[in-house]
């Protein structure tokens, strides 16, 4: 086999070294009667090329060739080809948890970095090395601002993604947290009013998202302000970042939950993504996950090691407060090279680009007859339209067409039924965006 | 020693995997950052822009990220390629550490992650074009359960804690159908930090349950705590000593006499696939590490993949979504589960980890016994030439990984950090040091199945000339590493005063 | 070493009492088994401590030991030169490295706690369990 490095006889040899008269004697303390005797029964052995042939018949079964105005928590975004030569490196793939710093020192280097990165775009003072992702993320966020604020209740906006709000529900369930969900008023926000003192005193958080599920960005110091008059803290979870390239960082919130796949991470049908924890300096040691900190070798040079290490399982074992170990370094290693290669000017003028484009697709869109913006908020590169009918069936006609239509919000939000999310970056053709439009318009125009 | 050299001087000639290079210096991408400078260039814009400043207003509008780097595409490609080499890597040679299983991760795997239509499907498109991958993930379900002999699976978890926590969701979800959820979940001494972390965050206490003087779950003491209160026993099967629960069909039976259940954290696979089955042995719920014997890489720390498979009786509970095959041949995501634990991430799963797991799978067949074989063949025979020169606290056989004590090199003064530390000059990874806690000094070694018996000869001498030097030169192994770019670093300083972002 | 007029716990802190106030911290052999400090979680002023409960945690960069009162009090004052210099325990864990300072609910709890050379005696038996 191909990927084992030994001949016959030198697994013979190894065998006499140990004295031992065959391999199965190695396995002797398995009692025998669970011992396998029959090989299992599993598909293969294959080569490389049948392997190969194997996995392109499948992506042949897939979507490959269809346009997506798909947002929805996950951006179709353009990668350069460098990260990826980058990132396949073996000294990058193929190594380990930087946990021997002398010779991990590329590896910390492109985390300190990654933090970095972090902390300007998002106007904190410090950031992880990552989470799994911003579902994750956010939950972690939540259960930090409990142990800080002491109270066992958080509020959330609705119009954070559900699949997030359900991942919270999942983890607090067990923790005795209570999850209290805020509405959104017709600008798309978070309803405000309903920052009630007394619903903000037994708070430890108040959770937004911005840009929303609905596409809309979210007023942040007011909110800031709002849920510091109750003494709660307010997390703010940013699924789409590209946006901070023109929208304001959100600086006055305590804690930043950020799904980072928009920063070169592919769709790859779901994962692996890149969550980020950011937050203040004085929150640090409450924050989970892996730090890389700054420091000098006895010669005085400079290097980076894995710090503040008494927050994590390892040491802390039952006292630890996120059991997170593995965590998604690859892509945060992808994320960093892709924003070096964006840079300052690249990821204004990207979001800008995604702003210009989301902004045509709306005007198109709202040409149709009985088409209608939903929400007044300001928006990036997703925005919610009214339909006159199912977004069900416009979407099933829009795919025999090999157009995978927006996100229908009737399945999480029964209210918003005919209402649904579209997404447009700067991987959008033009004419793709006019093509969308004027196959929705003539399935309208055909009756049901 | 057959050099001349002085206390703290590396003796060179001892070292035969290893030698000096030139290798490049580089600072922080921020200190190469200039005004005007570009990596990469985005086609034009097809459609009229928009001022970001007119559309969003001054409230939402922001005019720059203060502090992003302004580099090329040349300076970004040097200054990755550069801190690369500062790193050790499986590509390089062995990583002996244990329980991590750091074997090869095939090329291959990572082709078939970058195919048009896979890489690029979206988690949420219609599972009427997305076909291939509900296929993909289906798949390897199904060779999972084979290789473990469990009913049931999960591909949700993005790591092993993650597997960690549902299993014991699970596990707390199943004990409240039937009226009681328990509070306890029992955890030998010798277990990773993330078991007993992630059953507190299931909301269950922690008891430990001490080792026998075998390093074994000491099966009288688990009788008497397995109590109306307990409502699993987590282990790691090999031990985290690398040896197999001789009793472990005996300590199933208290478990399930007395209502609880087993849980099997899954990181010592590489063990046992092929060779036996958790699920035969009495596991009612397990978790996998994708990255670890399913040669996923690690990529400097993640990602991950922590599978959980069950017994039928468990299914009913699994993460939602559920990946189905229905009737009609066509494959789902089923979100309608009422007796769910709920959703313990967003979207399906870690598929591009998935995706590189069957893609092992389908390279080895039936034939993944044999890198089983190899594995535990390998660390019997380090463990067989380095028992002179090491102590060995437990006795018992060793399967994939060996567990060794600095007792003799600790009367010199070296202890396992030092010798971990000195393996670098020789050009390799350390062990794990430090752990399992039940052993203190402890050097773990797990070579895995990709060792050859030449890196094996060359770990293995490198380890004995480690402990000479113990003997002879305690000095030139307390302050190794002697050959790297950086010695050991202040990490004092870095916790007491911590320095977590560049300024400029 | 061991201060005369300081009382011992089995988990390595000492307590002087004066006039109603003990003032707390961990001893030297503490210090010395934990390595160099990092970092003193200390509890809020007007916390009530019950004898034998944790209130704070004295980090190394490897590891993190739970500070347990001696007594039942309130804490009236921690220290707040351990927050920018917790090497101080490493260096003067007896004296300027006091952690926090308890009005003593309970004076006959402190006859339940080791004399000095109770503790060195102890600590000597906690060693040879160590090397052992």
């Amino acid at each position: 086999m191909r990927y084992l490095p030994k001949s016959p006889s030198e697994r013979r040899e190894m065998l006499a070294a140990i004295g031992a008269r065959s391999v199965e004697k190695l396995f002797e303390s398995i009692p025998e009667k669970f011992r396998l005797h029959e090989p299992l029964p599993l598909p293969g052995p294959l080569s490389e090329m049948e392997i190969i042939a194997y996995f392109q018949a499948r992506a042949a079964e897939n979507a490959r060739g269809y346009t997506s105005f798909l947002g929805a928590g996950v951006y179709p975004h353009l990668r350069s080809v460098v990260t990826d030569a980058l990132v396949q490196r073996g000294e990058f793939l193929t190594s380990y948890t930087p946990y021997q710093a002398e010779i991990s020192q590329g590896t910390l280097t492109a985390i300190f970095e990654f933090q970095t990165l972090m902390c300007q775009l998002t106007g904190q003072e410090v950031a992880n090395a990552s989470m799994y992702d911003g579902s994750t993320a956010l939950t972690e966020a939540v259960l930090m601002a409990e142990r800080l604020a002491g109270r066992h209740r958080v509020l959330i906006a609705r119009s954070v993604h559900p699949e997030y709000r359900q991942v919270l529900a999942t983890y607090a369930r067990n923790l005795g947290l209570e999850i209290e969900e805020i509405g959104f008023t017709e600008s798309g926000q978070l309803d405000r009013a309903a920052l009630a003192p007394e619903r903000l005193a037994a708070a430890c958080a108040v959770v937004v998202q911005s840009p929303n599920f609905f596409g809309i960005l979210e007023n942040i110091p007011a909110l800031a302000d709002a849920a510091h008059s109750g003494d709660a803290l307010l997390i703010t979870s940013i699924a789409e970042p590209i946006s901070l390239g023109i929208v304001r960082p959100p600086a006055e919130a305590d804690i930043v939950a950020m799904e980072g796949q928009a920063f070169g991470v592919p769709p790859s049908y779901g994962g692996p993504y890149v969550g980020v924890v950011a937050t203040r300096d004085k929150f640090v040691r409450q924050m989970p996950g892996r730090l890389a900190g700054q420091t000098t070798d006895a010669a005085g040079r400079r290097g980076f090691v894995l710090t503040l290490a008494t927050r994590e399982q390892h040491i802390r074992r039952e006292k630890a407060t996120s059991n997170i170990c593995t965590n998604e370094a690859l892509y945060a290693l992808t994320a960093t090279i892709h924003l070096c290669l964006l840079g300052k000017e690249g990821i204004r003028e990207l979001a800008a680009q995604n702003l210009s484009k989301a902004r045509f697709a709306q005007a198109e869109l709202e040409k149709i007859p009985g088409v209608r913006r939903v929400f007044s908020g300001p928006t990036f590169n997703e925005f919610t339209l009214e339909f006159p009918r199912s977004v069900k069936l416009i979407n099933a006609a829009l795919l025999r067409e090999k157009i995978i239509g927006p996100f229908a919000l009737g399945t999480h939000y029964p209210e918003l039924t005919k209402r649904a999310v579209v997404c447009v970056t700067e991987t959008m053709p033009r004419p793709e965006i006019e093509r969308m439009a004027a196959a929705v318009r003539r399935i309208l125009e055909t009756p049901i | 020693m057959n050099s001349k050299t002085t206390e703290t001087e590396a003796p060179v000639a001892a070292i035969r995997k290893a030698g000096r290079h030139v290798s490049q210096n580089e600072g922080l991408i921020f200190e190469k950052s200039a005004p005007g400078k570009r990596g990469m260039q985005l086609p034009p814009l097809d459609v009229p822009a928009v001022d970001p400043a007119k559309a969003l207003g001054p409230e939402f509008a922001r005019d720059s990220v203060e502090g992003f780097p302004e580099v090329s595409e040349i300076e970004v490609i040097r200054h990755f390629t550069r801190l690369s080499t500062w790193n050790y890597a499986i590509d390089l040679g062995m990583y002996p550490l244990g329980s991590c299983t750091m074997k090869y991760n095939p090329r291959v795997n990572e082709f078939v992650a970058r195919l048009d239509g896979l890489a690029s499907e979206h988690p949420q498109q219609p599972a009427g074009v997305s076909q291939g991958c509900l296929r993909i993930l289906h798949d390897l379900q199904k060779c999972l359960l084979t290789i473990t002999g469990m009913d049931a699976a999960t591909l949700q978890p993005a790591a092993g804690a993650q597997g960690e926590l549902t299993g014991l969701l699970i596990i707390r979800a199943y004990l409240s159908s039937k009226g009681n959820p328990r509070k306890i979940v029992l955890i030998p001494d010798s277990a990773h930090g993330t078991n007993p972390a992630s059953v507190v965050i299931a909301g269950y206490d922690v008891q430990n349950i001490k080792s026998n003087e075998r390093g074994q779950i000491d099966v009288d003491r688990l009788r008497e705590f397995v109590t109306p209160d307990t409502a699993a026993l987590m282990l790691t099967n090999p031990s985290t000593l690398g040896v197999f629960e001789q009793h472990i069909a005996e300590i199933a039976d208290i478990l399930h006499e007395r209502g609880a259940l087993v849980y099997m954290d899954g990181a010592n696979m590489n063990a046992l696939a092929g060779v036996t089955r958790p699920g035969d042995f009495g596991v009612d719920v397990m978790h996998l590490n994708l990255h670890k014997t399913f040669s996923t890489p690690h990529g400097g720390g993640g990602p991950g993949a922590g599978p959980v498979l069950v017994k039928k009786f468990l299914e009913p509970f699994l993460p939602v979504p559920v990946v189905v095959q229905r009737e009609n041949g066509q494959f789902a995501l089923e979100n309608h589960r009422p007796q769910s634990i709920g959703r313990v991430r967003a979207y399906c799963g870690n598929f591009g980890v998935l995706l590189r797991a069957l893609a092992y799978t389908l390279a080895y067949g039936a034939g993944i016994r044999q890198a089983t074989e190899d594995a535990v063949l390998n660390a019997n025979y380090i463990r067989k030439h380095l028992e002179e020169s090491f102590d060995l606290p437990y006795s018992l056989p060793s399967m994939h990984e060996v567990v060794f004590s600095d007792a003799r090199q600790k009367k010199f003064g070296v202890n396992t950090m030092d010798i971990a530390k000195r393996l670098i000059d020789y050009g390799f990874h350390p062990y794990t040091t430090a752990f399992p806690l039940i052993v203190p000094g402890a050097m773990m070694i797990e070579p895995t199945e990709s060792e050859s018996r030449e890196e094996c000869d060359l770990f293995i001498d490198a380890m004995r000339s480690i402990a000479a030097e113990a003997e002879t030169n305690p000095e030139l192994v307390k302050t190794a590493p002697h050959c790297t770019r950086v010695g050991r670093l202040d990490e004092v300083a870095a916790a007491r005063k911590p320095v977590l972002r560049w300024k400029p | 070493m061991y201060p005369q007029d300081y009382r011992y716990t089995k988990d390595h802190e000492w307590i002087k009492a004066d006039g109603g106030i003990g003032t707390v911290g961990i001893t030297d052999y503490a210090q010395h088994e934990l390595g160099d400090v990092v970092f003193v979680e200390m509890p809020k002023v007007g916390a009530q401590i019950k004898a034998g409960q944790s209130f704070g945690t004295v980090e190394s960069v490897k590891a993190v030991s739970e500070i347990f009162s001696p007594i039942t009090g309130e804490v009236l004052e921690t220290n707040s030169a351990l927050v920018n210099a917790p090497e101080k325990i490493n260096q003067d864990p007896h004296g300027s490295a006091w952690v926090v300072k308890i009005r003593i609910a309970d004076p006959k709890e402190l006859a339940g706690l080791m004399d000095a050379a109770a503790y060195e005696a102890y600590i000597a038996e906690q060693a040879k369990e160590h090397s052992a």
